[in-house]
């Protein structure tokens, strides 16, 4: 198959990645279990690591980084467009009913 | 490349002859077209986890009920999900070499590693409705009360989204031979579950699924090869992304400490 990289296929890289999962992923509970921020702070940290847990699986397991170029940064730009619109104008909605109060 | 598309005679118009015309992605069809359904699955998942975040963040009340026992369920059931996406691209790389019994192995790796991803969700779900948590309710925080339906819409919806999953996988390591195990799984789950719990009733998502199985198994047979698998593993690596968001937000953003 034309399409099947070479250079991937060392079992080895997924271990890593999956051992890389694993720590980000208990280093998720130890902050959140802590309560080391407050909400909304807690939420854009947490938000932080699932996005790069996200990048490693896509980019590892799904093969992405593999991929050809166009389907790479066509997804990643969907991805990035989808980030930026919660990140800048849906959660500061959410946060300013907070300080707007609710009638 | 674009030349290729350029030169056809009437031969190549009737499909007999064509010129080859390089994918536009660089992948073989059935990949591209799992990735345009993935990202059409993303936009789902992408706007319940929104209006979840909003109701999290405008909501400073929001229930805390999550304590140590729940948390630890939680990291095991997303240790599982870790695990299973390893065992999915080990047996991606088995079928690449051409070796059946492994591929079987970690199909069927990942399964196992799905179906107790299931099984302790469902717990955890039994265990937050025994304590009173409706879709319209909650015992802890009354005056919130999208607390039970955000949470049972997010986390419903990821687990039958598994469910399909592993089904999915079962077709293709085992075929026609996945159909009576999981018959057995529906209806044995069905008389075991006591009918007080939701799943009795949830677990005839199994039958529609044998269905919808022996369908495809009956009326396109045929022998998944590494490209069904590779298609396949992308699926189950999304259903593992999606949790990666889950987790978090449902869980760890509602710690009692």
């Amino acid at each position: 198959m034309h399409d099947v990289a070479a250079h991937d296929d060392s079992k080895g890289q997924y271990f890593w990645v999956w051992g890389a999962l694993l720590i980000l992923t208990a280093m998720e509970v130890a902050l959140a279990y802590n309560q080391v921020f407050q909400p909304v702070a807690m939420l854009q940290v947490l938000l932080g690591l699932s996005i790069v847990k996200s990048a490693l699986i896509v980019a590892y397991f799904m093969h992405l980084k593999f991929e050809s170029a166009l389907m790479r940064w066509m997804l990643v730009i969907s991805v990035i467009g989808l980030f930026a619109i919660m990140y800048f104008f849906f959660f500061p909605d959410a946060g300013r009913i907070l300080r707007l109060g609710v009638r | 490349m674009a030349e290729a598309t350029l030169q056809h005679d009437a031969a190549a118009v009737h499909g007999l002859a064509g010129e080859y015309e390089a994918p536009l992605f660089g992948a073989y069809s059935k990949k591209v077209g799992m990735w345009l359904f993935l990202a059409s699955d993303s936009l789902t998942f992408g706007a319940l986890l929104f209006a979840f975040s909003y109701n999290r963040i405008s909501n400073p009340a929001w229930p805390t009920p999550f304590g140590k026992e729940s948390i630890a369920n939680a990291t095991l059931m997303t240790g599982c999900l870790l695990s299973s996406s390893l065992t999915m691209v080990l047996g991606v790389l088995a079928a690449r070499r051409g070796d059946k019994t492994w591929t079987l192995n970690w199909l069927l790796a990942t399964m196992a590693f799905g179906t107790a991803f299931l099984v302790l969700h469902g717990l955890e779900w039994t265990r937050l409705i025994d304590h009173g948590m409706t879709p319209f309710g909650n015992p802890w925080e009354p005056g919130v009360p999208q607390f039970g339906g955000t949470f049972f819409t997010l986390t419903g919806m990821h687990m039958l989204h598994v469910t399909i999953g592993v089904i999915y996988l079962g077709v293709v390591a085992l075929r026609k031979k996945f159909l009576p195990i999981l018959a057995v799984i529906w209806i044995g789950g069905y008389f075991l579950i006591p009918s007080n719990n939701i799943f009795h009733y949830g677990i005839h998502a199994l039958g529609i699924g044998l269905i919808v199985s022996a369908l495809i198994l009956f009326l396109k047979p045929k022998i998944y090869d590494a490209q069904d698998i590779e298609v396949s593993g992308l699926y189950w690596h999304f259903v593992d992304l999606v949790w990666m968001f889950i987790m978090p937000l449902v869980y760890l953003m509602s710690t009692k400490i």
